[in-house]
Parts: C-alpha cells; sequence; structure tokens
C-alpha cells in the first residue's frame, strides 16, 4: 500500500507540469493547475510513507521491464522512508512558494519550464530512493541530474547561469559515469542487477575496495564531498531560489542516500574506510565554511554551507562504518542516526534559508550582501524565518542542528570510552574540528544576519524593499515550525531514526541498544523547553521594567559619532576579514586594492572575492591542459567528406577482420 | 626512570612552542635558554649514578647552554643592531606553531614504530627529542634572518642532546662531550657569520646572500 | 531533602556571587596600582544603580537589539545551573551536558553580537567581529580540554567528569590535567574579555572587543548584560576551580567553603595576571589561542599514546 501510495505521488509529480505546458503562457492558470497537481502528489507520497512508519510493512512492487536485466521493482524501507520525506516535502512547499516568487505572468519564457522539470526532479529523486534495481536507480538519478541541469539554467539568458550549467553538466556526468562502473562491478560481485547486501565469502576484496572508491567519488560528487564539490556554488547561486533550496536541501542528499546504500552492502568494512571518510567530512566541513565566510554572494554562501553540513553528514556516516568494522553498536546507532537526522535538519533549514534569501532576492533584486542592510524593518517576517534558520544551522538550542550534532557528539566522545568493546581514539579528533566547524559557522551566520538584515540600508533597493505574499511566507513557516518541532521534541522522531539505522545495520534491528537510551533526548525537550520559557521570562521582565523607567529615542551613540551613514557600517567582507586572513593559506583570496596614488587621488575602487581554489586552481587548469594535449586530435578533423568515408571504410574492414 | 622525567620533559616541549610563537627575539633566545637548562638538570635524573663527574657535567651544559651562549647572542644583537621584532617567513606564527604541533604529533605516533631497545619503548625521551629536531627544523627553514636560524640550531642540537641522554648508560662522558664541542663550534662559526653579514649587507637577512651568486 | 538543600544552595550562590568577583578583580588591580579602589561591592551597586534607570534606544536598531541582553542572560543562567559547584551533581546534570553548555554560552554569543551589528555602527560591528572570530578558536581548545576529562574520568557529565575520582587522576595523569588547567585559564581569559585579550577598562577602538559591543546599551538593558558577564566568568571559574581543587570532602560544610575560595583565588588570578601583564596585540591573540589549543591537545595525547 505504502509503494502504490508513493508511486502515485511519482507519476503524478513528474506529470505535473505537462497541463502548464498546453495552457497559454500568460495566463496564471497553469501555474495554478501545476502547484495544485505537485501539492497534491507530494501529499500522497508523504502519505505512502507515514502509512510505511504507521504499519511497519514493506510489500515490494516488482514489474517486468523490457530492459535487459533490468526490472521495476521499487520497496520502501527504513532508510528509504527517512529520504523520501525530504524529498516529497520540500517539493510541495517550494511549488507553494514559486507561486509567489516564480509568477508565470512575471516570467512568461522560462515559468513552465522550470515547473515541468521541478515534477520530473521530485519524481526522480524519489524513484531512485525506493528503487531496489541498479537500472531503475540510474534510470532516477539521469532524470534527477538532466532535470536539475534544465533548472540551474532557468535563466539561460545569462552567461554566467550557462557557464554554471555546463560545469554542472560535466561534473554530474562524471559522477553518473562513475555509478555505471560501480553497477557494472556490483553485477560482477553479485550476479544481478538487483540492489542489496554481497555475500561475504563470494566478494573478493578488490571488488569490494572497487565498489567504495566508486561509490565514494561518483556520490561524492553528487553530494559535494570538498574535494569533488566544485559544480556546486556557482549552480545554487545561479539557480532561482525554491530551486536552490531543493538542490541544497534534496538533491546533494541523494549522494549520501547513495553512499548510505552501498556501504550497507559491504560486510566486512575495514577501518580505513571509516577514517577515510571521517577525514573527508572533517575536510569538507572546516573547508566548506571557511570558504562560504570569505563569500560576498548570499546564495553562494549558503551553498558553501550545505558543503559543511555536508561534511557534518559523512563525519556520522564515517563513524558508523567504524563503528560496524569494531563491531561496537553505539557507534553505529549514533554516527547513523546523527547522520540521517541532520539530512532531515539540513533539508529542513537549508531550504528555509534559499526560501528567505529568495524573498530578500525578490525584493531587492540583488544577491550582494554588501548592497542590502536594514531589511528586518521592512520585511520583518522574512528576518524572522531567517534568523530562526540561522540560529539551526549554526547548530545551537533549542531547535534542530544542535539535536544531530549533538548525536554526533556523543558518538565521538565515546570512541574514547572504553564501552564493551574496543576503543578507538583517533576518530576523537574529530570533536574539535566539530565544534571549530559550529564556531564557524555561528561567526558567518552572524556576518548574514547582520550585514542584509540589520544596520541601515546600504543601497536604494534595500531600501525600498517589501515584505513577501502569503504564498512565500506560508512554505517559510512551515519549515520554521518544523525546525522548533525537532528540537523541542525528537524523542518523536527516535523510532524513525530507529528504523534508518535497522534498515542499515540488520543485526542491529532487534539486539543493540535503542537510540533514547544512549542519547538523552528527553532531557533535551526539557532543556529545549525551559531555555524557551525563560527566554520569554527575562523578555516579558525586561518590557516591564523599560515600561517603568524613561525610554528615549536617538541616533546611534556608537562612542560619539553625530553623524552615521550606511556607509560607515561594517560590510561583509570586513567582518569576515581575520577569519579569511587565518585560512588564507587554502582560500587564497584575491584583492585589487589601488596602488600608487598621488598626492589628491582620483575616484578609485577595491574589489575582494574567494573563488573557489579547487575550480580555478586545479579542474579548470587541469581541463585547459588536457584541451591543449588534445589539440593533435584536430588535424583528423579537416571537414574532407572523402577523407571521412574513408575512415568509415576503414573502420567497416576492421571491424570484419576484428570478428 | 624518575617520575619527575616526563612533567619536564613536558616543558621543554612546551617551550619548544614558544620559541615558535613568540614575536620578540629577547623571548626566544630565553626559550632556548631555559630548555637548555632544563636538559642539563634532565641529565641528572637519566644518569643511574650521581658521582663528581656527572655534576660536573651538569654544570657545564647548564653553563654553556643556558648562560655563556645566550649571552653571547644577546650581544650579537646589540653589536648588528638588530631589530627586536621577528617577522615570520613562512604565512603567520600561526602556520609555524601548527605545522610544529602536526610534526609533534607525528613524532608521538612515529616513535611507536621505531626498534628501540626494550627499556626505551615507553619513554617520552625519544617522541620529545624527535619533536625538538622537526621543531628546529622549522625555524631553520622558515625564518629569514640569521640570528633566528641561529636560534633554530641550537634548539636541533637540544633534540638531538636528548637523543643521547638515551646512550647515556652506554658510553658514559664521550657522547656529551662530543654534542657540545660541536654544538660550541657552530655557535661559534654561526656568530662570525652574522657579524659578516651585517657588515656587508647592512641588515641580517639571509635573503641578501643571493646577491652574491655568479 | 538532601539534594533540595543542595540545589537551593547551588542557585543562590550561582545567583548571588558573581559580581563579587568583578568587584575583587578590580579591587585586586587597584592595590596592585598603589590606589584604594572601588569597593569590593560596588558591581552590585552598579547593577542596582542601572536597573533604575531609563534607557536610550537608537532608531537604527530592531526587537533583536532588546533581544541580545535577555538572552546573553538566560543563556548564563542555565549554564550555571549546569555546572557541578560544590560536591556530586548540579541541579541540571546529564549525559552530554558539556555540549549544551558550550553551545548554550554559543547561542548568547550569536545574539549578543547580532545586537551589537543592529545598530549599524562600526565599532560594534567591529567588536562582533572579533568576538565570534576569537571564538572560532577558544571552542576548540574547550572541547579538547572535555575529551581529557572523558577519558580520564570514563563519563560524560560534567558530575562525573569533574567528580571526585579527579583526586586519584591528578596523581596518576597530573600532566595532562595541568595541561588543561593551564588552557582552560587562557580559555577564561579569552572567554570573558580580560587581558591579555581585551581591556575591560579601556574605550579605546584599537583594543576593545567585549566593550565595544556593548556601547550602545544602557540603562536595564545593561545591567542585564553586566549581571550575564559575571554569570559567565563564574561558569569558567567555576570548572576551573573544580578542576584544581578536586571535592573529596564529602560533607557540604567542608565542599562549599572550598569552593567559594577557590573561586576568590581564581578571582584575585585574574587580577593579578591583568595587572602584570599588557593587552596583547590584536594579530598576536590568535596565535595565544592556538596555544591554549595545542596545550589541551598535548593533554589529550599523552593520554591516548
Amino acid at each position: 500500500m505504502s509503494e502504490s501510495l508513493v508511486l502515485l505521488g511519482i507519476i503524478i509529480a513528474a506529470s505535473s507540469g505537462v497541463p502548464g505546458l498546453l495552457l497559454r503562457r500568460t495566463s496564471m492558470s497553469g501555474q495554478w493547475v501545476t502547484t495544485f497537481l505537485a501539492v497534491l502528489g507530494a501529499a500522497l507520497g508523504l502519505g505512502g510513507v507515514v502509512w510505511f512508519w504507521a504499519t511497519g510493512e514493506s510489500h515490494p512492487i516488482v514489474l517486468q521491464w523490457s530492459l535487459p536485466g533490468a526490472e521495476f521493482s521499487v520497496a520502501i524501507d527504513g532508510l528509504s522512508a527517512i529520504f523520501l520525506v525530504p524529498v516529497f516535502l520540500i517539493s510541495l512547499l517550494g511549488n507553494i512558494y514559486g507561486l509567489g516568487y516564480w509568477k508565470q505572468t512575471e516570467h512568461p519564457q522560462n515559468g513552465r519550464k522550470l515547473r515541468l522539470f521541478y515534477g520530473t526532479m521530485t519524481a526522480g529523486m524519489a524513484l531512485l530512493v525506493i528503487a531496489q534495481n541498479s537500472i531503475l536507480f540510474l534510470f532516477g538519478w539521469e532524470i534527477m541530474a538532466l532535470s536539475a541541469f534544465f533548472l540551474v539554467t532557468t535563466e539561460d539568458n545569462e552567461k554566467e547561469v550557462r557557464e554554471t550549467g555546463w560545469i554542472y553538466l560535466v561534473a554530474t556526468h562524471v559522477a553518473t559515469l562513475c555509478l555505471f562502473a560501480l553497477f557494472a562491478v556490483l553485477h560482477a560481485a553479485n550476479g544481478s542487477f538487483t540492489l542489496g547486501p554481497l555475500n561475504p565469502e563470494t566478494l573478493r576484496p578488490g571488488a569490494a575496495t572497487a565498489i567504495f572508491v566508486l561509490a565514494l567519488v561518483g556520490f561524492g560528487i553528487k553530494a559535494g564531498i570538498m574535494p569533488l564539490h566544485i559544480w556546486l556554488p556557482s549552480a545554487h547561486a545561479m539557480a532561482p531560489s525554491h530551486v536552490s533550496a531543493m538542490m541544497s536541501g534534496v538533491l546533494i542528499k541523494m549522494g549520501i542516500y547513495g553512499l548510505v546504500r552501498i556501504t550497507s552492502f559491504l560486510p566486512h568494512p575495514p577501518r580505513e574506510w571509516g577514517i577515510l571518510l571521517l577525514g573527508l567530512g572533517v575536510a569538507s566541513g572546516v573547508l566548506g565554511v571557511a570558504f562560504a565566510i570569505g563569500q560576498h554572494d548570499l546564495k553562494r554562501l549558503l551553498a558553501y554551507h550545505s558543503i559543511e553540513n555536508i561534511g557534518i553528514i559523512v563525519m556520522g556516516l564515517g563513524l558508523a562504518l567504524i563503528g560496524r568494522s569494531l563491531d561496537r553498536a553505539d557507534w553505529i546507532i549514533l554516527g547513523l542516526g546523527g547522520a540521517l537526522l541532520h539530512v532531515w535538519n539540513h533539508a529542513l533549514f537549508k531550504a528555509l534559508l534559499f526560501l528567505s534569501a529568495g524573498s530578500v532576492i525578490h525584493a531587492a533584486h540583488t544577491r550582494e550582501i554588501d548592497r542590502l542592510g536594514g531589511l528586518a524593518k521592512v520585511m520583518p517576517r522574512t528576518s524572522l524565518c531567517f534568523l530562526v534558520g540561522a540560529v539551526a544551522i549554526c547548530g545551537l538550542p533549542p531547535l534542530n542542528g544542535f539535536v544531530s550534532e549533538f548525536l554526533i557528539y556523543l558518538g565521538l566522545f565515546g570512541t574514547l570510552v572504553n564501552g564493551e568493546g574496543t576503543s578507538f581514539a583517533g576518530a576523537s579528533f574529530a570533536v574539535p574540528a566539530l565544534a571549530l566547524i559550529g564556531a564557524l559557522a555561528l561567526a558567518c551566520f552572524v556576518k548574514v544576519y547582520g550585514a542584509v538584515f540589520l544596520g541601515t540600508a546600504r543601497s536604494e533597493h534595500a531600501r525600498h524593499a517589501h515584505e513577501s505574499p502569503p504564498s512565500m511566507l506560508g512554505p517559510m513557516g512551515v519549515l520554521v515550525a518544523c525546525c522548533f518541532l525537532i528540537g523541542l521534541a525528537p524523542l518523536l522522531i527516535a523510532p524513525i531514526l530507529q528504523e534508518g539505522v535497522s534498515a542499515w545495520a540488520p543485526n542491529l534491528k532487534d539486539a543493540g541498544p535503542r537510540l533514547a537510551t544512549l542519547a538523552p533526548l528527553e532531557w533535551i525537550t526539557s532543556m529545549g523547553l525551559l531555555l524557551n520559557l525563560a527566554v520569554l521570562l527575562g523578555g516579558v521582565v525586561l518590557w516591564m521594567r523599560l515600561g517603568r523607567g524613561v525610554v528615549e529615542e536617538g541616533v546611534t551613540w556608537g562612542c560619539g559619532y553625530v553623524a552615521p551613514t550606511p556607509r560607515m557600517q561594517y560590510t561583509s567582507s570586513s567582518f569576515a576579514q581575520m577569519l579569511v586572513g587565518m585560512f588564507g593559506w587554502v582560500l587564497r583570496p584575491r584583492t585589487h586594492h589601488p596602488k600608487d596614488l598621488p598626492l589628491f587621488p582620483p575616484e578609485t575602487y577595491f574589489h575582494s572575492e574567494v573563488p573557489d581554489v579547487v575550480l580555478d586552481v586545479v579542474v579548470l587548469p587541469t581541463f585547459r591542459f588536457g584541451a591543449w594535449l588534445f589539440s593533435w586530435c584536430r588535424v583528423f578533423q579537416h571537414g574532407n567528406i572523402q577523407t571521412y568515408l574513408l575512415y568509415i571504410f576503414l573502420a567497416l574492414i576492421a571491424l570484419l577482420l576484428w570478428r | 626512570m624518575v617520575p619527575l622525567l616526563d612533567p619536564l620533559l613536558i616543558v621543554a616541549l612546551t617551550l619548544n612552542f614558544v620559541a615558535l610563537g613568540v614575536s620578540r627575539i629577547r623571548g626566544v633566545i630565553n626559550a632556548v635558554a631555559l630548555q637548555g637548562v632544563l636538559l642539563g638538570i634532565l641529565a641528572l635524573f637519566v644518569h643511574p649514578a650521581i658521582g663528581t663527574r656527572v655534576i660536573l657535567l651538569v654544570a657545564v651544559t647548564v653553563g654553556l647552554k643556558g648562560f655563556v651562549i645566550p649571552r653571547y647572542l644577546v650581544h650579537a644583537l646589540r653589536e648588528a643592531n638588530i631589530q627586536e621584532e621577528v617577522k615570520p617567513g613562512v604565512g603567520s606564527f600561526m602556520g609555524s606553531l601548527l605545522l610544529g604541533a602536526v610534526g609533534t604529533g607525528l613524532a608521538m605516533v612515529f616513535s611507536d614504530t621505531l626498534p628501540l631497545a626494550e627499556q626505551h619503548k615507553h619513554l617520552l625521551l625519544v617522541p620529545a627529542s624527535l619533536a625538538t629536531v622537526w621543531t628546529g627544523f622549522l625555524m631553520l627553514t622558515t625564518r629569514k634572518r640569521a640570528i633566528m636560524q641561529v636560534l633554530g640550531y641550537l634548539l636541533l642540537e637540544n633534540g638531538i642532546f636528548m637523543f643521547g641522554l638515551l646512550l647515556l648508560e652506554a658510553t658514559p662522558f664521550l657522547v656529551e662531550v662530543g654534542i657540545l664541542l660541536d654544538l660550541f663550534t657552530g655557535v661559534f662559526v654561526m656568530a662570525i657569520i652574522i657579524h659578516h653579514i651585517s657588515r656587508e649587507f647592512a641588515s641580517t637577512s639571509t635573503e641578501h646572500l643571493t646577491e652574491l651568486k655568479g | 531533602m538532601e539534594t533540595i538543600f543542595h540545589d537551593a544552595v547551588h542557585v543562590l550562590l550561582a545567583l548571588g556571587l558573581p559580581p563579587l568577583l568583578l568587584g575583587l578583580i578590580a579591587k585586586t588591580k587597584a592595590l596592585f596600582a598603589g590606589r584604594v579602589g572601588p569597593p569590593v561591592l560596588q558591581p552590585y551597586y552598579d547593577l542596582i544603580k542601572l536597573f533604575q534607570k531609563g534607557s536610550v534606544f537608537s532608531t537604527t536598531t530592531t526587537w533583536v537589539f532588546r533581544a541580545g541582553p535577555v538572552v546573553g542572560l538566560v543563556t548564563a543562567v542555565i549554564a550555571v545551573l549546569m555546572i557541578p559547584l560544590a560536591g556530586a551533581t548540579a541541579p541540571l546534570s546529564f549525559t552530554g551536558d558539556f555540549v549544551l553548555l558550550a553551545y548554550l554560552l554559543g547561542l548568547g554569543r550569536f545574539f549578543t553580537a547580532s545586537a551589537a551589528l543592529d545598530t549599524g555602527s562600526p565599532f560594534e560591528g567591529m567588536g562582533a567581529a572579533r568576538e565570534v572570530t576569537f571564538a572560532c578558536l577558544a571552542e576548540p581548545a574547550f572541547f579538547l580540554g572535555m575529551l581529557v576529562l572523558a577519558k580520564l574520568s570514563g563519563s560524560l557529565q560534567l558530575a562525573d567528569m569533574l567528580g571526585s575520582s579527579l583526586a586519584s587522576h591528578w596523581t596518576a595523569d597530573g600532566e595532562s590535567l595541568v595541561l588543561v588547567l593551564l588552557s582552560w585559564f587562557i580559555i577564561l581569559l579569552a572567554e570573558n574579555s580580560r587581558i591579555p585579550f581585551d581591556d575591560p577598562n579601556t574605550h579605546l577602538e584599537l583594543t576593545m572587543i567585549h566593550e565595544v559591543m556593548v556601547l550602545d546599551h544602557g540603562g536595564p538593558a545593561f545591567g542585564m548584560i553586566l549581571y550575564g558577564a559575571a554569570l559567565k566568568l563564574f561558569v569558567f571559574g567555576a570548572l576551573v576551580v573544580r578542576l584544581a581543587f578536586p571535592m573529596t570532602g564529602g560533607s557540604p560544610w567542608l565542599d562549599w567553603p572550598i569552593f567559594v575560595g577557590g573561586m576568590l583565588v581564581v578571582a584575585v588570578a585574574i587580577g593579578v595576571v591583568e595587572s602584570i601583564m599588557a593587552r596583547l596585540r590584536m594579530t598576536h591573540v590568535p596565535v595565544l589561542l592556538v596555544a591554549a589549543c595545542l596545550l589541551s591537545g598535548f593533554g589529550i595525547i599523552l593520554l591516548v599514546r
């Protein structure tokens, strides 16, 4: 029943954009129909997942398919259910958001295309999560990847968007190539294209390593693990905001899903794999947030934060893998539980942040943080939503980010303490790294929130911004409520996480500790409620005390400056200057500052930016070198038809001889 | 080994980081001198029998490393009119500190894999000496001023001295005297070089030596 | 009954003692400088005066500016209830509570820095930028110290980590604990904006971090900030005292006086450090914080070698 509901949801979501294509491009009716269908499809999908959790039964659906080796077999288990929820939820909220943000009447040339591919992307992601056959998985994966390409290049009339699209396309096809190789090796090891655990007796260690490495590279590119993240920042910056929310919140989690699935198939992972994942997670986390600090484009900054959070998720996964190789159930449960919860949390607060950012961009028509400012006064509700998202992403109590980081902390600290098994102290060095990530994220979001919403407006656009319509505020409100819910009541989610972990490590399904006993989740609830109540109480006390005394208004004192101007405020680059300097060895910021000024200097400018190091220093030069290297091939491409016919004749002779 | 060995070695290791991180040359000289004094006292604890020869050795080490050589370096500072401020060579001080930390950590891990004699296996002495050698090497290569390179050389010799303490039982005097002589010659030569560089170029930055290329 | 009495004393001491520490630090500095200085109870008089004053709010600010002091105070109060002061436990204690402690203080920092940016003045922005930057280096040092305590005590609850077993660990693994103690003292100075990180008495832009973030607050809001800062000092001081003087008395009549005496010693020590050192140059502050990280890191490496 749950699988059929989800499949129905997939079909409706996939076809949600089609009626829009048939209706007129200058009216809103197409958008209304599409949004209705998309919401219906997502609701059906969510209903299917809830049914699965309520009944706990899974009835795989198997249909015949004409492709050799392939069969249409789908099933939901604990792991798929966890990944299905963000897919449908963010798609639902994004479509409603699009009603106000990307109105058909304002964007007649690309609105219908956007909604069509939004639906197909949702369908592709949901399909790959429930697929039980490699070919079906690849089918869903490619639908998702190509839809995402068309979504990223929605505004393809701009050169930057086109370039971003090409980088994204190359990256995703490299990933798909790795996946082809991966599934080929899996087929050789397994004997069929069914996705299932590998037999430890027949598995050769070389094959296991090949599977792990291919999965890491292929899914890592999609997930955005450093240094494979090169497509992420620009793609998320150039796409429309609700597309970025979907991509950042859900698409990159599909890479995580693939990694989690494949690692669940490998029977005896050596400890080094877990250490490698932990190390990559630390690197992605720290470097991701370091790059984010240097950005001054609002959406690029948020995209780099996605890399950081993927790093945290991979850290949890690495810990779980170490736990599996050293046979420590508590590390598996805490590590994987924390990682899966962070998948949800990140989908929620990143989507919230991107939707709020979209609201800001929609009102102020710019993505530059240093052209915004003072928006909290003209857009109070958006600013509140962004604040909740910012507090959540920093992992601060009482919101949801804290709960998943808490679980991972407990798991990492557990590697030191000698429980019932071995200890592995090396993993505990990820703890200061996680603390550093949290502190850097806090620095970055204070910068963003302060520069965008607080202070005074730095440009005309920001001065004349307006609040967003309810169609945009509604989805943000829902996400805010979800953040608070998971932050204050994590015990509700614990059984869902336990199901997911049991799907990954089936031996822990009935034996082994429960998540609720390993982590004091009820204390988190009570402390969160205490914090909220205390803040409210403190606010009431201050308000009453202020009411009793004299309250005046005036200009900011600021140590006696009587004429502050908006340009005097701290900008985002000045706020981040010290941190960018500390990480300068990896960030390599580029500055243009005026040199050799005469005594009465003319007007000049200063510019600083932090480009993506891996892209600019490693990937692009390598591709340019490859282009130069292969330029000698051009000798074969001279346009002479007779010679081309000769090539065909030679190829024919070669094939005849080869047989 | 006396239980006081470990704390003294930890103080010596901390002095490595002080030498890497402090910004005044006088401070670095004090750190290296203090480390030398500490190592002299350490020899007291490592040696099984404490006789007049050991006490003489300790006195000579402490006197040379802790007083004579630093006095001479401070004298050279004043002679050459060197600025008191250290400008970091590689990146900021943080970079050198972090590299020093990485090196120390690796030394701790690496020393377990070395083929040591049974009684030396779990001592802090071997990792500490490797870490000090690494710190000295780091200072030698990342600091541009000649006087800082002398101090790096002194740290390097301190590290080798620590390692030599292990062989104390096997070859009682030879090792120490040999090391001290080596040290003395090195510092002597370096001081002469500093004097000549400053006289020739009016500065003690070794970057100017590249002008001597043919 | 016993625990209710214990918790009541904990709450009273935790809420009542902190301003006295500020007064004691000021008195120590005055005595070092050859002055008489303000009375030791001066911070209490200041708080009472501030709560009765009126306020001026800038037109640039929003509700975030009013929320900053409230969140800072509330997080400090909850933090103070989570630290075991004297005896075996604290009113709020559970597995992994130190993670919540660190992140609660982070929440306070977030809102204080945001309130500073709300004024739209470059001074406050500068203070906020420096504050969050230095916090990035202080957090890992704190957690590294926690790693040492977790490894030694085998538990993840602050009450056990700083509990009575610590006395035996001082004799066995004293070196690691000394390193952690030094590191935590440096973090105490950093997080509470004391010399050598920040000068609490200055108002020069070159030297301000915490003081400048609260330039525009006045009246009751500033009173909340002052009290919150005193509580934060109490939190870090209590960690240092518990680490340095393991409570093995067992009887509350012995433990509480030892604890209060330890806190006064810590306050005097801070006053002495402030009097004999000068403020570090701003670019050298990260170096000292990295040194604190390395000290704790050394502590844990020595344990797991």
